[in-house]
């Protein structure tokens, strides 16, 4: 069980998905899941080792680190990940349900082709447009909350190449070091760029289904 | 042999599942496995390592970590995943025992193996107050063992062999205990919706009887 399972799950969204969305699943994908597994996670895998203070009190290095990381960006970012990824599974849910629906359709004896059935498309209309529409939104809302709790939590985006410690037991106001800030804020403003590039296909794609629906109805009242 | 087993074992109950019952599976999947994988081991990973302790006597430390960490919080989430994915297997048994009278006595014995009704539906039910047991029990368990959910800075450790009351500091405890955190409301989801569940299937079975026995009154 790893992002792998998450890739499984979502691949099934995409056959639903506006093509905006397709291009959404890609970029989280490509350019979010698969550069933390392969290459944020090695440059965060020995922060705390390599989180240097200039003391020799035992102590006092868990307890600075513990007091500027209180959750660290890697963990920070796979939760944003989860979140994110989570309401494209209330759109699957709800595409499951249509299809057992219409299963039983099948069971009660009307001519339903299986093959057409579990093939077919299914077209993002009716309550179906408000669940996908609610899962952009929800999208967003994570997004911008994530992004927002990486603003406050470590003053900006940059990473510091040195802190300036007092908590107890350190005996007094202590250098400490933190291991591979340049790289690390690399990372950093990129997933924050990728974030970015995400929330504007998330919010094109709500426009588009918005205007699509306002589209439709004056034709039907025509 | 990972947690891919688990995954699949878990796939395998969501066709016999009712609606709440695969929201039940997606929290577990997206919520707790793949948070505990993805996020959670790591922290984890270096925690002896780590534990750090304002003394140079030999041993010392690793008796304290001992005391303090009787079962490391990670192992225990680890086990409470398994105990309570477990039961859904009663409910897998169960539909493979009906498929496999069907097939041994050649002929249809059942209106669809996988429908809950009958003794499915006690298994059904046994398998969800199986599991709201099981996470009640290590809720309580971690808040036992413990003493609450809270993980401190600093611990004052003075068994033997350290010479006298030691200071011993934890790595990263503000992460542990956001987790933790993490950890306890998603039992606690969890559980609200075992109990959802287990309400809807015996007020809808309890309907279903009564609504029998006035038809069979009628007639």
């Amino acid at each position: 069980m790893d992002w792998g399972a998450l890739r499984d799950y979502l691949g099934g969204v995409n056959k639903h998905s506006t093509s905006v969305g397709k291009v959404w699943l890609t970029v989280l994908f490509i350019f979010r899941i698969m550069i933390l597994v392969v290459a944020a996670e090695k440059v965060w895998g020995d922060e705390q080792k390599d989180f240097v203070c200039n003391t020799l009190q035992p102590g006092c290095r868990n307890v600075c680190y513990d007091h500027f990381f209180p959750i660290s960006h890697i963990r920070l970012w796979a939760l944003q990940l989860i979140f994110v990824s989570t309401p494209a599974l209330l759109v699957a849910m709800h595409v499951a349900y249509r299809r057992q629906e219409k299963n039983q359709q099948f069971g009660n004896g009307e001519k339903i082709d299986i093959e057409e059935l579990e093939d077919e498309k299914v077209h993002i209309r009716g309550p179906l447009w408000w669940t996908y529409t609610s899962s952009i939104f929800f999208r967003l809302i994570f997004e911008a909350v994530f992004m927002y709790v990486f603003y406050y939590m470590y003053d900006g985006y940059q990473m510091p190449r040195l802190l300036k410690c007092n908590a107890w037991p350190c005996p007094n106001v202590v250098d400490c070091f933190v291991s591979r800030p340049t790289e690390k804020t690399t990372f950093t403003i990129f997933m924050l760029a990728v974030s970015g590039i995400c929330m504007m296909l998330n919010l094109a794609e709500l426009c588009y289904l918005v205007i699509k629906i306002c589209m439709k109805e004056p034709r039907k009242t025509t | 042999m990972s947690w891919g087993f688990l995954c699949d074992l878990l796939s395998g109950v969501n066709k016999y599942s009712t609606g709440v019952g695969r929201i039940w599976v997606a929290i577990v999947f997206m919520f707790r496995l793949l948070v505990y994988v993805a996020a959670a081991e790591n922290i984890w990973k270096y925690e002896h390592d780590e534990f750090e302790c304002n003394i140079k006597q030999p041993g010392c430390e690793n008796v304290c970590f001992d005391y303090f960490f009787p079962v490391s919080h990670i192992r225990l989430w680890a086990l409470q995943l398994i105990m309570v994915s477990s039961p859904s297997l009663l409910v897998v048994f169960h539909v493979a025992y009906r498929q496999n009278r069907e097939k041994h006595h050649n002929q249809k014995l059942y209106r669809n193996p996988g429908e809950i009704d009958g003794g499915l539906l006690c298994t059904y039910l046994i398998s969800l107050i199986l599991k709201t047991g099981f996470e009640i029990v290590f809720l309580v368990l971690f808040y036992k063992l413990y003493n609450g959910f809270k993980i401190p800075h600093l611990l004052k450790c003075d068994i033997r062999p350290c010479p006298n009351t030691v200071d011993c500091y934890i790595s990263k405890p503000t992460e542990k205990m956001i987790f933790l955190y993490f950890l306890v409301a998603t039992s606690c989801l969890c559980i609200i919706l075992n109990l959802s569940e287990l309400s809807y299937l015996i007020c809808k079975y309890s309907q279903k009887c009564y609504l029998n026995r006035y038809m069979k009154k009628q007639q």
